[in-house]
């Protein structure tokens, strides 16, 4: 199995970054921009497990460490890669 | 006093931070490697800034869990004080023994340049030879230290006296523009519910000598060793 984490700031913590990008995509002539957030992208492979053993695991993981849930979010997509 | 200093890969505050403790204490702290599992019998841990494990995946989040930081957490349950300097502020943070978050700095650039934090509070372990509201001139150097806690947590600070420093103008009003990096509330440092733990951005070691070009920092040391000697 493979663990696809994607992790965001949650809605209404400030991302200066994000902002920092939409300024430079208005600057570049790309226009309607609205707002823009940045995130973390994670993969992990998870050999010897089922999906839902995997799913588990990388919940805890994501809890303890791969994102700070003072401030962001997590999202957890599982998917056989054997 | 007897005090140990954590040093991780990656910290450049450390020989900083041994050599302010050991002008106040008289000897020098025991320097302890992130790798070890045990720590010597010591009335404080003092977390260094720098900028542990490159600031990989978030500042202060792999020190956090590094193997010395088990016994850390053990000690400081059971009353053992606890100072952290930025990067040593972003590791307990991401520990747990201090509320909230450091995020990137408002306008996202890296802050290298003295500022003045006001005194909150002065009767704590940490704050005792300061005077009351003082106002110190001090530096700070950091990308992350943009100080984040959520609406509830903000009010509990707040109503426990917790804050421990805010950054200020010189005459100790606490404005928008005096906040180098958008701090919620113009929050330097906090405490935990015990204030037997600190953590802060600014660098009290870096100022703790007339050589460095002021002593506003020299009193916090006084302060440890006056309430934990």
């Amino acid at each position: 199995m493979k663990a696809l984490i994607h992790i965001t700031l949650k809605p209404g913590v400030l991302d200066p970054q994000g902002k920092a990008i939409a300024n430079a995509l208005s600057n570049l002539g790309f226009g309607g921009i609205g707002d823009v957030r940045q995130g973390k992208y994670i993969e992990i492979e998870l050999p010897g497990r089922d999906a839902a053993a995997a799913e588990a695991d990388v919940a805890s993981m994501c809890e303890r460490l791969l994102a700070n849930t003072v401030i962001e979010d997590y999202r957890v997509e599982i998917v056989d890669n054997s | 006093m007897k005090a140990a200093v954590i040093v991780f890969p990656g910290s450049n505050c450390d020989r900083d931070l041994m050599v302010a403790l050991k002008k106040s204490m008289g000897r020098a702290p025991h320097m302890v490697w992130h790798g070890e599992t045990t720590l010597p019998d010591v009335d404080l841990i003092a977390v260094p800034g720098g900028f542990s494990y490159g600031d990989y995946l978030r500042s202060g989040a792999m020190a956090a869990h590094s193997p010395i930081m088990n016994e850390v957490i053990r000690r400081a349950r059971k009353g053992v004080a606890v100072l952290g300097i930025c990067n040593g502020f972003q590791v307990l943070t991401e520990a747990g023994l201090l509320p909230g978050v450091l995020m990137r700095n408002r306008d996202l650039r890296f802050v290298c340049r003295d500022v003045f934090i006001r005194v909150e509070r002065k009767d704590t372990v940490f704050c005792n030879r300061y005077g009351e509201k003082q106002v110190l001139r001090i530096p700070i150097a950091h990308h992350d230290g943009n100080y984040f806690i959520d609406e509830a947590g903000l009010a509990e600070l707040e109503d426990d006296g917790l804050v421990a420093f805010r950054y200020c103008d010189e005459a100790g009003t606490t404005t928008d523009e005096a906040n180098p990096n958008g701090s919620l509330a113009n929050i330097a440092g906090v405490m935990d519910r015990t204030r037997r733990i600190l953590g802060l951005m600014p660098h009290p070691e870096r100022l703790a000598d007339p050589a460095l070009g002021g002593t506003d920092g020299r009193p916090m040391f006084d302060s440890l060793v006056a309430s934990l000697s």
